[in-house]
């Protein structure tokens, strides 16, 4: 079977990775603004006869390359580095409500003489808005094929696979070249011969604007839109959370009757039970915060708030193209970190970068939900806040304060003082598509789910293991874990953890949370079902709440807002940053910071009591 | 004048990019976006903070443009 290679080009959030999906049938990620896909995807379908491979490239402005995703492109384009795909021919997407700045780009995609196919995408948006394009025309002054798109919608590509299907490329390649500085006089005279435009920008997007960028109401918005997202991840997840948690209740119940009294009830029970039970329950707190940030993603929103916060975020250190991938990071730091690929500055982005650890993942989220509802009461404040809600805002606001601080200092070593770039594109608002929003949380909850299943599964038998052997002497008078592996290894390591107020249990269960945060939840489960003396089944929340002082519960939420207790974040700054000497740099200050605050926290605390 | 000083609601007439230095990238990305002579550019908002960075439209496109950004780009006033 023959084999046709076509490469997707075009301008940032012109709607590349849209059309990819549309023609492979893939699911990656698309949002609503500039640098969602910041590595090169590969795809194929089968079209007659031939299999058409098809690679989505990150968007850029123009081949001079400003950033670490931009330099993908100009690669794969020029010629200088074809990653193992060679393109018969360029599919240069455009977005045709913004023409102006998208065929600049084609006309210099062209310049390079390769066969070039022009997708003029987003046709519904234009025909909306009174957009009048003449294809006819606009293919002739461009002299390479023109074709519609609309790549959010089922059929919306059908054209362009009709074109690829019916001639057989490749393309013959243009000659052609022309000096830069024209391109735009071209575009300008090309615009004038065959387009419409009623309105240079959408009158919705303008009235939404002048809210929305207001430098108060601006801020006001969105400062009640992130603190509503908060307080709904932990008030809309309750009584999903609740369902999960009684229905785990009662499969333990029902197999503690159906088995004898043994090792084997020991595993299930104390070992998958209450361990995978306690991280299944924070499913519905994990999905809720995606909903929220993907669907933020989708509407445009985000650029705005990047906007709004730059100046902020500049005097500290880092810039408004941080907001993204940090707001990213509140989901989970590996995506965000990768998001910073289109930050142009390296600066900028280093010190993204390193911060990126110390936002609120959704992997806190379990330990921070399980503390709060065991030391703080579920009570309100002024009538109109859930204190619980409060202390789990506050412990986001901590990981914020320390975002900026760490920046700030980063900003203070830096000795490169020339300009810092923003050139931020402000992208037409759209709404959420719900097809997009469920496919990304189910992708979500198969991640969440395999990490389950997989590492967190194998650690907590690894660690009912080492709580369960040796067992204890036949004179024993304390729980049989205080005989085993994990007794003494949590009673050596003990003292080392003492001044910040942990406990051996503690000790043990961080282990294996050092591979993900949320192992420790299950570990904390595991250590003290197999504590419990009798057969007692408390849930492990009033478990911690009668064994640790408040102190004590305090010092641990506090080392986690800091603890870069995860090995893939390590291993993503590693990729990153292409350094062990900044990963190693990150590490020892995250866990620094963790200890200094607990050790604080803990002691202020306890004298207070 | 240059395009850092343009008033909130205003529309000028571009005049010009200003290299810092020969291999100025921001000057260069600013051409490639359309900041190039006789376009129109208009500012449409200010963000909090004193007003750093700027919202300005080039043709059909709006982008946050921070001072130091925007100062490199000449522009005179249009009645």
């Amino acid at each position: 079977m023959k084999t046709l290679h076509i490469a997707l080009v075009g301008n940032p959030n012109c709607g590349k990775t849209a059309l990819f999906n549309l023609l492979t049938g893939s699911r990656q990620k698309v949002a609503n603004y500039s640098g969602v896909t910041v590595e090169r995807k590969e795809g194929q379908f089968v079209d007659a006869d031939r299999i058409v491979k098809v690679l989505d490239l990150p968007g850029a402005y123009s081949l001079n390359a400003t950033s670490p995703d931009e330099l993908i492109t100009r690669n794969i384009c020029m010629g200088t580095h074809d990653y193992g795909f060679h393109p018969d021919v360029l599919v240069c997407v455009v977005d045709a409500t913004n023409l102006r700045l998208h065929l600049r780009f084609v006309l210099e995609i062209k310049a390079l003489g390769k066969p070039l196919i022009v997708a003029l995408n987003m046709m519904d948006a234009a025909k909306k808005r009174g957009i009048e394009i003449d294809i006819v025309k606009l293919e002739q002054s461009l002299g390479v094929p023109v074709l519609p798109t609309i790549a959010v919608a089922s059929h919306g590509a059908d054209i362009l696979k009709k074109y690829l299907a019916e001639h057989y490329l490749p393309l013959p390649a243009i000659e052609y070249r022309q000096n830069e500085s024209d391109s735009h006089v071209q575009v300008r005279q090309i615009l004038q011969s065959s387009v419409s435009m009623p309105s240079a920008t959408a009158a919705f997007d303008d009235r939404l604007d002048r809210i929305l960028l207001h430098p108060v109401f601006g801020l006001v918005v969105l400062g009640l839109v992130l603190f509503f997202m908060f307080q709904a991840v932990y008030a809309w997840a309750a009584p999903f959370q609740d369902g999960i948690s009684a229905s785990v209740q009662w499969l333990s119940t029902i197999t503690g009757q159906l088995l004898p009294q043994g090792i084997l009830l020991s595993l299930l029970q104390d070992g998958i039970f209450a361990g995978l039970g306690t991280v299944l329950e924070f499913l519905p707190q994990i999905l809720i915060l995606f909903a929220f940030i993907l669907a933020l993603e989708e509407t445009g929103y985000l650029p705005r708030a990047a906007f709004l916060l730059d100046r902020v975020m500049f005097a500290s250190g880092l810039t408004g193209r941080s907001f993204i991938p940090l707001l990213s990071s509140y989901a989970c730091a590996i995506p965000g970190i990768m998001a910073t690929r289109s930050i142009q500055d390296p600066r900028d982005r280093l010190a993204t970068i390193m911060v990126a650890p110390l936002t609120t993942c959704s992997a806190r989220l379990p330990v921070y939900t399980l503390l709060i509802g065991a030391f703080i009461p579920q009570q309100k404040v002024f009538g109109l806040f859930n204190m619980q809600g409060l202390v789990l805002f506050s412990l986001y606001l901590f990981g914020i304060v320390s975002v900026f601080g760490v920046a700030w200092v980063m900003k203070k070593f830096n000795r490169q003082k020339t300009d810092h770039a923003l050139l931020l594109e402000l992208p037409s608002y759209r709404l959420p598509n719900l097809r997009d929003l469920a496919i990304g949380l189910w992708d979500r909850t198969r991640i969440f789910l395999r990490r389950v299943g997989g590492i967190i599964l194998t650690l907590t038998i690894f660690l009912w293991f080492l709580s369960s052997f040796p067992g204890p002497p036949d004179d024993a008078v304390l729980p049989a874990i205080e005989y085993s592996f994990a007794g003494r290894i949590g009673h050596f390591l003990a003292p080392l953890f003492a001044p910040i107020g942990f406990n051996w249990q503690i000790v043990l269960a961080l282990i294996p949370g050092m591979a993900a945060r949320e192992v420790a939840v299950s570990g904390l489960a595991t250590v003290y079902a197999l504590s419990a003396q009798g057969d007692t089944v408390a849930q492990l929340s009033d478990i911690l709440a009668s064994q640790w002082s408040l102190a004590t519960a305090l010092s641990v939420l506090t080392w986690y807002v800091f603890a870069p207790q995860c090995i893939s974040t390590i291993a993503t700054i590693k990729r990153e940053t292409n350094s062990w000497k900044y990963t190693s740099y990150a590490v020892v200050y995250l866990f620094g910071l963790a200890y200094f605050f607990a050790f604080l926290v803990y002691q202020l605390a306890f004298a207070l009591q | 004048m240059d395009l850092s000083q343009l008033a909130k609601g205003s529309t000028a007439q571009v005049l010009g990019v200003q290299r810092l230095d020969p291999d100025d990238a921001i000057a260069q990305r600013l051409l490639d976006l359309g900041f190039v002579a006789g376009e129109l550019v208009k500012c449409i908002s200010l963000a909090p903070f004193g007003g750093d960075p700027l919202l300005v439209q080039i043709g059909y496109t709006r982008f946050a443009l921070r001072k130091v950004e925007a100062a490199r780009v000449q522009v005179e006033d249009v009645a």
